[in-house]
């Protein structure tokens, strides 16, 4: 029998059981995931935006590291929310059988997938605030509406921590991974107004990065971050709302195929 | 009283194979109940179609009052599960395992607490609540795990293979605590393949094969419907030989494997003073037992 079930996913409280879980695991670790966490995009903020920064004339019309630090908020957050969904989550899955475990008890697969979502999430949104207070810290974001930033890094985390459950759900084992990181995560880093504005693209590369996730967080926090209101936020909030709820969908619909058939 | 556990012509199969082919069986409360076959017999899928972790073709399961697969979710909650493979939360040390797993039942951690020194006590573990998994041995890891299933104090216990790997002293050990339990009145389901777990333990049991129910009864009661009284086991090089010259004067049913003759007689005292004067065959006689059941209903050959 292969047929699949395409219901809708199915939300409960006991999500909270199994976000509870994996925040209890990570509370043993906690200062060392949050600093292991920040200094490698810590590294290339500081090391590009001083260094490279000072080769370069402003970068929008502000310093290169103030330009650089929205993208890394952006970039961090979803590298974040990738690693959490794909290599941990795979090992809750597939290597330790968490998952399996919390089947037995009266939790749905649907709760499961849907606080390893809440819980990725959480996570890369700890991630991404983590860098926006060094910043903050550091004077380099003017004013208040960068709280904003806020809802825009916990969506942002959302949609990429649901995309990286669809690889998870979909991988025999970890190597698996790599062709994610390789074929969607860096491309994306470096079409999506990370580390350089998007119009020095060529069109072709500026259209494909237009139709990109990233793209459009980078697009609603840039803004924030310089105290400017976002250009098309709707259209940025719609586009990573629509990504992560289809990703969600068919993340689940996947894995009820790997664990329940 | 109702049944915890009945089912109905259940039928499921994978990639055109019919793991499953019309199984019918019920639970009666308070007793230990056993599915025993070999591998790929399909006592895995079995339970997990009764659980609702996958949902059959057709036919009904009734667990706990509940129908499954619909309402599988709620008929868990008085459930108790030890799977096959050890699925411990290796980040965790032993209390916090039962407690994170009691809080998946929504029980207020506070009455999950309350019942970690009695549970750590039943697992043999007592003083070790705050050892990381890491450092358990196979046998402390099977007791911790049963320890978790009897966090929410289930009506039901199911079992999966629970001694698969475990040295003799673990064994024993948890077959002493599996009875306890039995003793207080749970109910249990387990499968196995170990035929002395079954016997020792199994109230009644169904030996299974190719997803059906070859035959159910309790372990006396098989033994003495499908098989002779006494067992003459007859070893050596000759054995073969022996069995094909002159096994059916003293016993109707004798199977050679390899070198050994297995020779199946209501009365062994004529075929072991046959076997007397011939030293050069090693014997063993013995009552016949459910192992020999099994091998006469799901035969000899490997499956796996």
């Amino acid at each position: 029998m292969t047929t699949l079930d395409t219901s809708l996913p199915r939300f409960s409280r006991r999500i909270f059981a199994v976000w509870n879980r994996n925040f209890l695991v990570w509370r043993k670790l906690a200062i060392p995931s949050v600093l292991g966490n920040l200094a490698d995009p810590m590294i290339y903020l500081f090391g590009l935006g001083y260094g490279l920064g000072k080769l370069l004339p402003d970068v929008g019309g502000v310093s290169y590291i103030v330009f650089l630090a929205a993208g890394t908020v952006c970039a961090s957050t979803m590298n974040a929310a990738s690693f959490e969904a794909l290599y941990s989550a795979f090992s809750r899955m597939h290597v330790q059988k968490t998952w399996e475990a919390i089947l037995n008890a009266p939790i749905d697969l649907d709760d499961v997938v849907g606080g390893e979502l809440l819980w990725c999430a959480t996570k890369a949104t700890l991630s991404g605030v983590a860098i926006l207070v060094v910043v903050a810290a550091l004077g380099l974001v003017p004013s208040p509406l960068a709280l904003w930033a806020l809802p825009a890094i916990f969506l942002i985390a959302l949609t990429f921590s649901a995309m990286g459950l669809i690889v998870t759900a979909l991988a025999p084992s970890y190597d698996f991974f790599m062709y994610y990181f390789t074929l969607l995560i860096t491309p994306m880093t470096l079409l999506c107004g990370v580390f350089f504005p998007v119009d020095q693209l060529p069109a072709t590369a500026q259209a494909i990065g237009q139709a990109l996730p990233l793209t459009h967080a980078v697009a609603l926090v840039r803004p924030l971050l310089l105290g400017q209101l976002p250009v098309a936020p709707l259209l940025n909030v719609a586009v990573l709302l629509l990504v992560a709820l289809v990703s969600y969908w068919i993340a689940l619909v996947l894995t009820r195929k790997r664990l329940l058939s | 009283m109702p049944s915890p556990l009945i089912v109905d012509q259940l039928r499921k199969s994978y990639g055109g194979r019919e793991v499953v082919a019309g199984l019918s069986f019920a639970l009666q409360r308070g007793e230990c109940y056993g599915l025993l076959g070999p591998n790929g017999a399909g006592k895995t899928t079995t339970l997990r179609c009764c659980l609702g972790l996958t949902a059959p073709e057709s036919g009904t399961i009734t667990l706990l009052d509940e129908p499954v697969p619909a309402r599988a979710r709620e008929a868990r909650i008085k459930v108790g599960v030890v799977p096959q493979f050890d699925n411990l939360d290796p980040d965790f040390s032993c209390a916090e395992n039962i407690l994170v797993y009691g809080r998946y039942f929504e029980m207020p951690s506070a009455a999950i607490r309350a019942r970690i020194p009695a549970l750590m006590e039943f697992a043999g573990l007592a003083g070790k609540e705050n050892t990381n998994i890491k450092n358990l041995s196979g046998g402390m890891k099977r007791r911790l795990t049963l320890a978790r299933a009897l966090v929410n104090d289930p009506d039901l216990l199911v079992l999966d293979e629970p001694t698969t790997g475990l040295d003799p002293q673990a064994r024993h050990l948890i077959w002493e605590r599996l009875k306890r339990l039995i003793g207080e009145g749970k109910t249990i389901l387990l499968t196995t393949h170990f035929m002395d777990e079954a016997e020792r333990l199994c109230h009644r049991l169904a030996i299974m094969d190719d997803g059906r129910i070859v035959t159910e009864g309790t372990p006396r009661d098989l033994i003495g419907r499908h098989i002779e009284k006494e067992v003459v086991e007859v070893y050596g090089e000759g054995a073969p030989a022996w069995a094909a010259a002159e096994a059916g004067n003293f016993s109707r049913r004798c199977e050679v494997s390899g070198e050994t003759a297995f020779c199946y007689v209501d009365d062994a005292l004529p075929l072991l003073a046959h076997l007397a004067e011939r030293p050069a065959l090693r014997t063993l006689h013995r009552p016949a037992n459910l192992e020999d059941v099994f091998l006469k209903l799901t035969g000899r050959e490997l499956r796996d």
